[in-house]
């Protein structure tokens, strides 16, 4: 029998290594498959969560979770290639117009 | 015993990959290595008998969203990628507040406790199959959100058509 604590740190570990990503990646699309690193490790957390509860709310949390992440990816990525087609670049550092 | 050495293995498989996917220098790279993760997340799903989730996961997941970072990824410029530098100019400034991030939810975990026990048990949900399961739930008290996650993929793809559509009349 596996402890749920397991599964809690496996998904702070994931969280945190999905947070990194985010926060030091220039790339625009790798920021965005961190969010997805992210939103995994709260689906393990769900999913472990809802298994030693005995119940099915986080199986279907994690069911939503899944169709939000995919709306999320194609508007994300649809975003990606206007900013692609008017600026030429995915660096987060080159978009730097809006200042005060 | 089985249990833990799978477990120890999806666990360890999910984190170097992850940690080599937001190090890779070649965007490409971090795709596929996010790829092995998400097939081995499905291998813990399965561990925790959620076997549709499991099946979801590689579909929707490794199957559609991955191909649709890859296309994208091959859209744009690949090519000064490798000559330049992948990280902002002070990464550890992230460092440090990722990990601070990860130890403090790793240091609040053992004070968490579990609550009321919900009615399906793994002996019901074996009798009654995940996915039965999960729909008998789905279709009955989380009605109104699965409409909305409906509504939601309707956006999305209206949301993408228009985005990514060229303007003719400009020209």
């Amino acid at each position: 029998m596996i402890p749920l604590s397991w599964y809690m740190a496996l998904a702070a570990i994931l969280f945190a290594i999905g947070t990194y990503g985010f926060l030091v990646r220039r790339n625009i699309i790798i920021m965005m498959l961190s969010i997805e690193l992210m939103l995994n490790a709260v689906n393990i957390n769900m999913v472990a969560m809802s298994h030693y509860l005995d119940s099915m709310r986080g199986h279907n949390f994690t069911l939503f979770i899944i169709t939000v992440a995919a709306a999320e990816a194609a508007i994300g990525l649809g975003l990606i290639i206007v900013l692609f087609r008017n600026k030429k670049t995915v660096y987060v550092d080159h978009i730097n117009e809006l200042k005060g | 015993m089985f249990n833990q050495f799978a477990f120890l293995y999806c666990a360890s498989v999910i984190i170097g990959t992850a940690l080599l996917a937001v190090r890779f220098k070649n965007p490409v790279y971090s795709v596929l290595s996010v790829l092995v993760l998400f097939f081995h997340m499905a291998g813990l799903y399965l561990l925790l008998n959620a076997e549709f989730l499991a099946a979801i996961q590689v579909i929707v997941y490794a199957g559609a969203v991955l191909v649709l970072y890859l296309f994208v990824l091959f859209l744009v410029n690949l090519r000064d990628e490798i000559k330049m530098d992948r990280f902002i100019k002070s990464p550890r400034l992230g460092a440090v507040a990722s990990i601070g991030l990860g130890l403090c939810l790793l240091y609040i975990i053992p004070s968490f406790k579990l609550g009321a026990k919900g009615e399906y048990t793994v002996e019901r949900i074996t009798e009654l199959t995940h996915t039965k399961a999960m729909g008998y739930e789905l279709y009955s008290t989380y009605l109104l959100p699965f409409e909305v996650a409906g509504l939601i993929l309707l956006i999305a793809v209206i949301g993408g058509l228009v985005l990514a559509r060229t303007e003719e009349e400009e020209k």
